[in-house]
C-alpha cells in the first residue's frame, strides 16, 4: 500500500508517453496478448516533410530513452550517448529526427513490472509477462507507426540495442534503410547467460526482494541489485582497462587493514557502481530485461542457418566490434557479417582496436566515431538526405 | 573526428585520379555492375568505381586500418582475407571479382582463383610478373631473389609467397579451363605496354600482369 502511494507521488518523468495497443494488442512471443501499454520515448531534431530522416536509437540493458538529454532526470548526468547524438554530432540532430524509446519491460516510464497493472491496481511485479527482444521491437514498430514513419533511415544500437537492430532487420527489413549493430551478437552466449543468472540470483537472494513483491511490501532489494550490477560491470570492462585504472591501489589508506572493508580502490569503485545503479533501476526490470537478452537467438527459427534470417534484406549494415570486448566478441560479429554476406547483403564489418572492453561503444573512441560517421554519411547520400 | 571523416570523403570526391594500374582495372568494368574488390586497401579503386561508375561495390581487406578508412568514406568493406573469407559469398553474387596485386600473397592461389569465378561472373586479377627480364637478371647474374621498387621487401619478410610468371599463369588458366577474356602487361609505373599478342614478349617485358577471366 505504502509504495503504491510512493509510485503516485513520484514526479512524472519528462518526455513523451504514448499509449499503444488499444485497438490491436501487442502479441508477445510467449503468446500473451498484451495491451494497452505505454512506451516512454524521447525525440531530438525535426522529422522532415517526407519522413525519411528518422533514426531509431535502441538502448542497452540498463540504458533508457534519455540518449542525448543534457540533464538526465534521475542521475543528473548527461544522456548516455551524448558523445554521439546531438546537434552537429555524428548522429546529427540538426539533420536527423532521432527517436529513442524505453524498452517494454523497462523502468523509466514504459510498461514494465514496476508500473501499475490496470486489472489489479497494484504494481505488476512478477505478473508482468515475460518479454523478448522481438517483443521490444514489435512494440517499437507500433510507436513508429503511430509517428507516421514507414521507413526508418537508420536503426542504431549497442549491446542489447544491437540485438534490437538485428531483430528489426530480420523482421522488418523493408522499414530499415541502414543498420548499425554495435558490440552485439545474433544470440546471447552461454557465458553471457551465466553472468546474467548470477545477477538474477543475487537479486532473488535478497530478502527484500520479497518474491518479487517488494513494491507492495514497501521494500527494495538494493543489496541484491547492487551485487548484480557489480558483477555485470566487471564483464563490461577489460582486464587491462581495469588494471590500468585501479591496479592494486588502496582506497584512502596507506596499508591493508586485515579486514573486509573496502581496502582496494577497485572495490570502492564497484560498490559505488552498485549503489548508484539501484537509485535509477528497478530490480524486477533487471530480471525481465536480462531474460529477454538470454532468450535472444536470431538463428533459432532457421535451425542455426543465420543467413536465412536476412534473405532478401536490402538494408545497409555496419557491424562494429571492439577488440577487447569479451561479452560480445569480434568473432560473434564476424558470424553476423558472414551471414549477411551469404545473404548478399550490403555489409561493412569493422573491429575497433580498444582496450576498454564492452563499454567502449559508450566512450570516446575516435576510430569508432570515424567509422560510424562515415557509414551514416554514406547512407545519407544513398537515401538522398544531403 | 566527425569533421575529419567528412573532409577526407570530400577530398576523395574531388580528386578522381587513381593509380595507373587501378585505372586500367576500372576501365574494364561496366557501369552499374556488382563488384567485389578483394584486398581493397584504403578503397582507392572501390571508391572510384562507386563514384564514377555507380557500381554496387563491396570490399574485403585484411588490415583493420584499411577497413576503417574505407568504412569512414562510406564504402561497404569488411575485414577478411582471400584464402578464408570468400566461401560465404553465394555463387554469382558479383559481376566482377577483383583481386589486385594479392594473388601472390595467398596461401592457395588456385583455390582462390576458382572462388573468384564462383562468386563473380568475371575475375580481374593482377600480379607481379617474375618472368620480367630484370627478375631474370637478378637471379642469373646476381644470384639473388629479385627486388625492385614494386617488390621492395626481402624474401624473409615478404607476404608474397606464391610468385609466378605470365606464362605460369596462362598455363594455370588452361589447366583450370578458364577463358582469358583480356590480358595485358604493365611497366614499372603501371602503364600498359603495347606488345601485340606474343605472350613470350609480354612475359619478358611486363613488370606486372593484368588478366580478365571467365569460366
Amino acid at each position: 500500500m505504502s509504495t503504491a502511494t510512493n509510485t503516485e507521488k513520484r514526479p512524472p518523468l519528462p518526455g513523451h508517453h504514448m499509449v499503444l495497443g488499444e485497438t490491436e494488442k501487442l502479441r508477445l512471443d510467449s503468446g500473451v496478448e498484451f495491451g494497452p501499454f505505454t512506451l516512454a520515448y524521447q525525440t531530438y531534431g525535426e522529422l522532415n516533410a517526407d519522413k525519411s530522416n528518422a533514426i531509431l536509437v535502441c538502448h542497452a540493458l540498463t540504458g533508457d530513452q534519455y540518449v542525448a538529454d543534457e540533464v538526465h532526470p534521475i542521475t543528473g548526468k548527461e544522456g548516455w550517448w551524448s558523445e554521439i547524438v546531438g546537434p552537429g554530432k555524428i548522429i546529427d540532430t540538426d539533420k536527423y529526427f532521432v527517436i529513442c524509446s524505453n524498452v517494454i519491460g523497462g523502468c523509466l516510464g514504459s510498461s514494465g513490472p514496476k508500473e501499475i497493472n490496470p486489472e489489479t491496481g497494484k504494481p505488476w511485479g512478477l505478473d508482468f509477462p515475460v518479454i523478448t527482444i522481438a517483443d521490444m521491437v514489435r512494440a517499437q514498430t507500433m510507436l513508429i507507426d503511430a509517428l507516421g514513419i514507414d521507413m526508418l533511415f537508420a536503426v542504431i544500437g549497442g549491446s542489447m540495442g544491437g540485438m534490437q537492430v538485428l531483430e528489426w532487420c530480420k523482421s522488418y527489413p523493408e522499414r530499415v534503410y541502414a543498420a548499425a549493430p554495435i558490440a552485439t551478437s545474433f544470440r546471447h552466449s552461454a557465458q553471457n547467460i551465466a553472468f546474467h543468472e548470477v545477477g538474477r540470483q543475487a537479486v532473488m537472494a535478497d530478502p527484500d526482494w520479497c518474491g518479487g513483491n517488494y513494491l507492495l511490501e514497501g521494500k527494495k532489494p538494493s543489496r541484491g541489485l547492487a551485487v548484480a550490477r557489480m558483477t555485470a560491470h566487471i564483464t563490461y570492462l577489460s582486464q587491462p582497462a581495469l588494471h590500468r585504472k585501479f591496479g592494486r591501489k588502496l582506497q584512502n589508506r596507506g596499508a591493508i587493514t586485515y579486514s573486509f572493508d573496502q581496502d582496494f580502490q577497485v572495490e570502492s569503485y564497484l560498490r559505488h557502481q552498485g549503489k548508484s545503479f539501484v537509485d535509477r533501476f528497478d530490480a524486477n526490470s533487471y530480471l525481465y530485461i536480462t531474460r529477454a537478452m538470454d532468450y535472444f537467438d536470431l538463428s533459432l527459427e532457421y535451425d542455426g542457418r543465420l543467413a536465412e534470417a536476412f534473405q532478401g534484406c536490402k538494408t545497409r549494415f555496419c557491424v562494429v566490434s571492439f577488440s577487447s570486448d569479451w561479452c560480445f566478441t569480434t568473432a560473434e560479429s564476424r558470424i553476423v557479417a558472414h551471414a549477411l554476406n551469404a545473404a548478399s547483403c550490403n555489409v561493412s564489418c569493422v573491429e575497433i582496436e580498444s582496450d576498454k572492453g564492452h563499454d567502449a561503444f559508450l566512450l570516446d573512441e575516435p576510430d569508432f566515431h570515424m567509422v560510424l560517421s562515415g557509414f551514416i554519411e554514406g547512407a545519407a547520400e544513398g537515401r538522398g538526405l544531403r | 573526428m566527425n569533421e575529419t571523416a567528412s573532409n577526407s570523403a570530400a577530398n576523395l570526391a574531388h580528386s578522381d585520379r587513381i593509380r595507373v594500374d587501378l585505372q586500367l582495372i576500372a576501365d574494364m568494368i561496366e557501369p552499374g555492375t556488382r563488384v567485389l574488390d578483394i584486398g581493397c586497401g584504403d578503397g582507392e579503386l572501390l571508391g572510384y568505381l562507386t563514384r564514377t561508375k555507380k557500381v554496387d561495390g563491396r570490399g574485403l581487406e585484411l588490415s583493420n586500418e584499411g577497413v576503417r578508412n574505407c568504412v569512414a568514406q562510406g564504402l561497404p568493406v569488411m575485414q577478411g582475407d582471400a584464402d578464408r573469407d570468400l566461401a560465404d559469398y553465394p555463387d554469382g553474387a558479383f559481376d566482377y571479382a577483383i583481386l589486385s596485386q594479392t594473388l601472390q600473397a595467398t596461401q592457395r592461389p588456385k583455390e582462390v582463383l576458382s572462388e573468384l569465378l564462383r562468386i563473380g561472373n568475371k575475375a580481374i586479377v593482377s600480379f607481379p610478373n617474375f618472368g620480367h627480364w630484370r627478375a631474370r637478371l637478378d637471379l642469373m647474374f646476381k644470384g639473388r631473389m629479385p627486388q625492385n621498387p614494386n617488390l621492395p621487401i626481402m624474401w624473409y619478410e615478404t607476404p608474397n609467397i606464391h610468385f609466378c610468371t605470365v606464362l605460369d599463369f596462362v598455363e594455370l588458366c588452361k589447366e583450370m579451363n578458364l577463358t582469358i577474356e583480356r590480358s595485358m602487361v604493365l611497366n614499372e609505373a603501371g602503364s600498359k605496354l603495347s606488345l601485340g599478342s606474343q605472350t613470350r614478349f609480354s612475359n619478358f617485358l611486363g613488370n606486372q600482369a593484368l588478366f580478365m577471366l571467365s569460366k
